[in-house]
């Protein structure tokens, strides 16, 4: 018999509700027939951990005394600037973004030490930023310099806002030119020398409902250590890709935009990243419960490493040319096992997302959901479906 | 007495270069080697990373000599480190590394480093995104 999101709320309530991480769930289904486990668990919580340049906080310092206008000006938070675009004292602060005098790739390649994403864990950890306004000056906002030092307690809002995050699958990085090659895939050695994935795989969370059955606008998830929501779908959302018989994409497919008190956050789970030849980012920790309902979701969460698979691309040339040409797929369990054969190649293998720490979050999520601090949302609408025809643009360019 | 096995980074000046001082750490110091790595620079300095065996006696004149001719030694174990505290265990370092020194506990997911094994190429720290893997020199 289905069930309802407020019935499974009242089992949380009362501490009854059954909950079983992603990776549970795929070995119980080896033991137990769906109909039994869809009746007996109530949420299954997933997990991921990797870098996700789409993402940054929004950021208002209150007012200075006389008033500045960040909007127009600029604004450094420990030398990287962030967005002057709005009013008086807010700002964005991207992952992404490097301090003006960083050398970037002038001696290739770059290390990147220091960017956006750092500066993010940086307030998560409780440390004192600098931040630096500078403005033209108004009869409202004369004040044409800001110079002080803040932390994230002292902030008015601040809240995460990552306009994608969570991609529901995604490539293996290979290089098949004779130079090694630095990309926001890790360090790919020449000649099919390493193949890096980026994917929790079997716990990874719009993996274990492909077809975005329960997460919509509104979803409750975990999101860097505290509670955040699934804002809108994400940017290059594409939800009609190829899939397996069992409805899992085999290449990118949906995304999420996400939405989350920063000040609940913890820097364990939002860390800066230096990517050398690349840039920075943040890495992002996401949790995601899937709520029971049928027999479908159960079938859908047990789907093994084995039975996810992702395309390689090659890095040193088609990603870059964006030729589209895949050179074969691979499951998860072959990525996960550190060896895999490409093009009669045995080519070891690394992951940019954190399988440890995917656990860790799934883990989180199902002891605060049994503890009866974390309650499922009901969504207030879905995404573009498969068959919506809704699809990801490349730009137009003139010639 | 106990022999022992210790690696070494060593730069070899230019007038050292062409020196038979392998030679002599087998036939003064009692020692076996093997070389890990060796390379020469465009300024023709010579880099050797080896294994040395021996007794800790005999490991000890030996560096002691070397660095009197003007080698310059570094020894490999405590070169390059692994801050846990900043590993988040994502795998990108695992097959960058030559020698097999990281790899992945396959129980706990978690990230190690053998420090016996590493031959302080530094691969690794340009590929850590957290920072993890430093250089202790």
């Amino acid at each position: 018999m289905a069930k309802t999101i407020a019935e499974i709320n009242k089992k949380i309530k009362e501490g009854k509700a059954v909950v079983v991480t992603a990776e549970e769930i795929v070995e119980l289904a080896k033991k137990h027939p769906t109909k039994k486990l869809s009746e007996e668990i109530d949420v299954v919580t997933t997990g991921t951990f990797g870098p996700m340049c789409s993402s940054g906080v929004f950021l208002n310092f209150g007012h200075s005394s006389p008033r500045v206008k960040i909007g127009g000006g600029r604004v450094y938070l420990n030398g990287v600037p962030g967005y002057a675009g709005i009013a008086a004292v807010d700002t964005y602060l991207g992952a992404a973004a490097l301090p003006e005098d960083d050398p970037r790739n002038s001696e290739h390649p770059g290390a990147f030490r220091y960017g956006g994403g750092h500066v993010i864990e940086d307030l998560v950890a409780g440390k004192e930023i600098t931040l630096e306004i500078s403005a033209y000056g108004t009869d409202c906002y004369p004040n044409k310099h800001v110079s002080t030092r803040i932390k994230l307690k002292d902030l008015n809002e601040a809240f995460l806002f990552n306009p994608r995050n969570c991609y529901q699958n995604y490539n293996i990085a290979v290089n098949l030119s004779k130079k090694t090659i630095y990309t926001y895939m890790g360090i790919l050695k020449p000649e099919l020398g390493n193949a890096n994935y980026c994917s929790a795989g079997q716990l990874s969370p719009l993996l274990k409902d492909p077809f975005l059955t329960t997460i919509g606008f509104g979803t409750r998830i975990f999101l860097g250590g505290g509670i955040g929501y699934v804002a809108w779908w994400g940017t290059q959302y594409n939800p009609g890709v190829s899939r397996t018989k069992n409805g899992v994409p085999t290449t990118g497919g949906a995304t999420l935009a996400l939405i989350g008190d920063l000040k609940q956050m913890k820097s364990e789970y939002l860390r800066g990243a230096s990517l050398t030849g690349y840039g920075v980012s943040l890495i992002v920790g996401i949790g995601i419960p899937i709520p029971v309902l049928d027999e479908d979701i159960v079938r859908w969460a047990s789907i093994p490493d084995e039975d996810i698979y992702a395309p390689v691309v090659d890095y040193s040339s088609d990603y870059p040319r964006r030729t589209g040409k895949v050179l074969g797929e691979l499951n998860y369990a072959q990525l996960k096992s550190g060896e895999v054969t490409i093009l009669n190649k045995k080519v070891p293998t690394g992951s940019l997302s954190s399988y440890r720490k995917a656990r860790e979050i799934a883990e989180t999520l199902k002891d605060w959901i049994q503890k009866g601090s974390f309650l499922l949302t009901e969504r207030l609408f879905s995404f573009p479906s498969a068959e919506s025809g809704y699809s990801f643009r490349m730009m137009k360019e003139e010639n | 007495m106990d022999t022992q096995q210790k690696k070494f980074v060593m730069h070899f000046p230019r007038k050292l270069v062409d020196k038979p001082i392998m030679s002599s750490l087998v036939k003064q110091f009692d020692l076996e080697f093997n070389i890990l790595k060796a390379y020469v620079t465009p300024e023709e300095e010579g880099t050797l990373v080896l294994a040395l065996y021996g007794t800790d006696r005999n490991l000890i004149k030996a560096i002691t000599h070397l660095k009197e001719i003007g080698v310059r030694v570094q020894s490999i174990a405590s070169d390059i480190k692994m801050i846990e505290e900043l590993c988040t265990a994502c795998t990108v370092c695992i097959p960058l590394c030559p020698v097999g020194a990281l790899y992945q506990d396959r129980k706990t997911m978690s990230v190690r480093f053998d420090a016996e094994k590493c031959i302080a190429c530094g691969v690794c720290i340009k590929a850590c995104p957290t920072k993890a893997m430093v250089s202790t020199i």
